[in-house]
């Protein structure tokens, strides 16, 4: 008898199992899905909800940037390039050019970590495909900026706020490929006559130097 | 359709005429249930992924057409873009007419499929019994394509779906009996001097086959489950068990011929559902309405075509529905249940209905009162089935959302609010504390 009611019971188990499994997936069609659909039925965007340390594609406030070079000297591949000039007349330092490649950055962190002022550090942003590879060099110096003093510690830097900078730089995918523009220095204050012809000397070493940069980074 | 093809033999055009106008009348009809076929298939194939999203807590596919109803086309023309490649050392015609043995299998049964009434492509006189043999065609490109693209899944693919099929064509062939038993035909419509398995049911549940006694209920789940197994649909899916095969005997197929296996398979699900309508469920009937009454206006005709197309929707529901709930079988175990269950239960539901046609005479009092506690049982079940939904629904503490379409705006998005979907876990939490 005992392989007879063994018989029935299995029959009756799976009638039960089953039917109660069913149950369990049918109220399924009675939840909410938990999944949300990206990108366009956000009602915000997902960069604002990422969390506070999650790292997206980095960004350079230029404003508080000291143009010390910790970055690019931490960095592992290299993809951070900064070229900082020195106004002869004024003896004020500019940063000329500030090329983060992000085709090439693997987000690693070391840069913002170096960073004194916080200047450079990574946004919340993280749609940034492009149709053409050359625009995934962000320029952050679009006109000579002075290089800022390095705040005291425990100082508090007002900066502007994350992914501000970075997302304007991104653009749309689409867009066409723009060369970067050639960053000059600006003119000096003005100085007696004598003096004139030195900052036009002083602009083509600057070119000369940034040509060779170039070259550099391109290969 | 049969009225158009007693309007031909009416038709005083000499016997080459009349017999040309009949072939071409015969192609038209051919034609359009292909393309009716085709079209359910594809429709088919976007419920499958929509109820699958929702099952998995997903929304599925909704950016094709409204609510992603067109995704099937988009996919099908993506298919039919694809290069077809055939495999280096395959057998080429066999790789080559693989496919369309296995369409012709699944779509030459639509023709004895009764849509409505009047709407059937051929009242075969012996419509249920063409059916089962047309589809075991199925079985035979299959194989075929499992030994001709010289891949080993595939073959192993083809060896086990040859297997399946011939074991569950047995159990299924038993429940189709037990109707043919009840109806005393194989006729799917018929007419009102000799009614086929459709008119000799009514449109009331009480009045169907499947309530018709308790050996009939059991015989509806021997043939449903066959039949599952017969479409190598989960959890009977081993021929294309994915993590095992690959994809089974359609491995190595690509662009127009995965299109067919693909929409034959969805094809087939329409028509097991289809069936079991037709030999459980009263079909086309109307509650209500007898068939002479529905014979007079063409819109209860649609009516009776709206009937039939929703019993077998809720069919294939269930069929997909069933298809991501349960885990696959075995190989040992597939074949147990077919040989150690279903085949002895298939026979003493035979044998049931028999001695049930013996012993109680029909339209009795006892008749009619087997009739109604078996519907009363039936519904008993559905009861407790829903339940069962209920407390689940309960115990998961998630809020009810019938927008089932999942098209509704969505409510103020939060890193966490996924968290929120384990109410049960909070409460249980703030309970703790």
């Amino acid at each position: 008898m005992g392989a007879v009611s063994r018989y029935f019971s299995a029959i009756g188990r799976t009638i039960t199992t089953l039917g109660d499994g069913l149950a369990v997936t049918f109220s399924y069609l009675f939840r909410k899905p938990i999944t949300i659909q990206y990108p366009d039925r956000l009602p915000r965007p997902l960069s604002q909800t990422l969390p506070e340390r999650s790292r997206g594609i980095l960004e350079v406030d230029l404003d508080i940037c000291t143009g010390c070079s910790m970055c690019a000297k931490q960095c592992p591949i290299d993809c951070i390039d900064i070229t900082v000039e020195k106004q002869e007349e004024t003896k004020q330092r500019f940063i000329t050019r500030f090329d983060i490649d992000i085709g090439k950055c693997m987000f690693c962190g070391l840069c913002a970590e170096a960073c004194p002022s916080g200047a450079i550090r990574h946004s919340h942003e993280f749609e940034g495909s492009v149709t053409d590879a050359r625009r995934l060099v962000l320029h952050f110096a679009d006109r000579a900026r002075p290089t800022a003093k390095p705040p005291k510690k425990g100082a508090e830097v007002k900066t502007a706020p994350r992914g501000a900078i970075v997302r304007p730089l991104l653009g749309q995918p689409d867009e066409p490929y723009r060369p970067p523009v050639k960053v000059a220095l600006p003119a000096p204050p003005a100085k007696p006559a004598s003096e004139q012809p030195a900052p036009a000397a002083g602009e083509g070493a600057a070119k000369e130097s940034s040509d060779k940069k170039d070259d550099g980074g391109s290969k | 359709m049969h009225s158009i093809y007693q309007a031909i033999e009416q038709l005083s055009l000499g016997p080459w005429g009349r017999d040309i106008l009949f072939a071409l009348a015969v192609l038209v009809v051919a034609a359009a249930v292909f393309m009716v076929a085709l079209t359910i298939a594809g429709v088919l194939v976007w419920v499958e992924r929509r109820v699958a999203g929702r099952v998995q807590s997903r929304i599925g596919p909704n950016r094709v057409g409204p609510i992603g109803i067109l995704q099937w086309l988009a996919d099908g023309l993506k298919l039919f873009m694809k290069e077809d490649l055939i495999p280096e050392c395959a057998d080429r015609p066999l790789y080559r007419l693989a496919p369309y043995l296995l369409m012709v299998g699944v779509f030459g049964a639509f023709a004895a499929v009764p849509f409505g009434q009047a709407l059937i492509a051929a009242d075969l006189n012996v419509g249920i019994l063409y059916i089962l043999a047309v589809t075991s065609l199925s079985a035979v490109g299959i194989l075929m394509s499992g030994w001709a693209s010289n891949n080993k899944w595939s073959l192993l693919g083809g060896i086990r779906s040859a297997a399946q099929i011939v074991s569950y064509e047995v159990p299924a062939a038993l429940g189709v009996l037990s109707v043919v038993l009840l109806a005393g035909t194989l006729q799917m419509n018929g007419t009102e001097m000799a009614p086929g398995i459709i008119r000799s049911q009514g449109g009331w549940p009480w009045q169907w086959y499947i309530f018709h006694n308790p050996f009939a209920l059991v015989a509806f789940f021997v043939y449903f489950t066959a039949a599952v197994a017969e479409g190598n649909r989960t959890p009977f899916d081993l021929p294309e068990a994915e993590s095992e095969l690959v994809a089974g005997f359609n491995t190595e197929y690509s662009g127009m011929r995965f299109a067919g296996f693909f929409l034959a398979e969805f094809a087939n699900v329409y028509l097991m559902s289809a069936v079991a309508t037709t030999l459980f469920f009263g079909g086309w009937q109307v509650p209500g309405l007898t068939p002479a009454e529905m014979q007079s206006s063409p819109w209860l005709q649609l009516l009776g075509l709206a009937v039939f197309v929703a019993k077998a929707g809720v069919g294939c529901f269930v069929v997909v529905w069933i298809r991501w709930t349960f885990p696959r079988l075995r190989v040992d175990q597939l074949m147990g249940l077919c040989y150690r269950y279903l085949i002895p239960i298939g026979f003493a539901c035979l044998l049931g209905n028999a001695a049930y046609l013996l012993l109680v005479p029909a339209g009795s009092l006892a008749d009619n009162v087997v009739h109604w506690a078996t519907a009363a049982f039936g519904l008993l079940v559905l009861a407790l089935f829903f339940w069962r939904v209920g407390y689940h629904l309960r115990r998961s503490g998630e809020r009810l959302d019938l927008d089932l379409l999942a098209r509704g705006r969505r409510g103020p998005f939060e890193p966490r609010w996924q968290h929120r979907a384990w109410g049960a876990h909070r409460r249980q939490a703030a309970k703790e504390a």
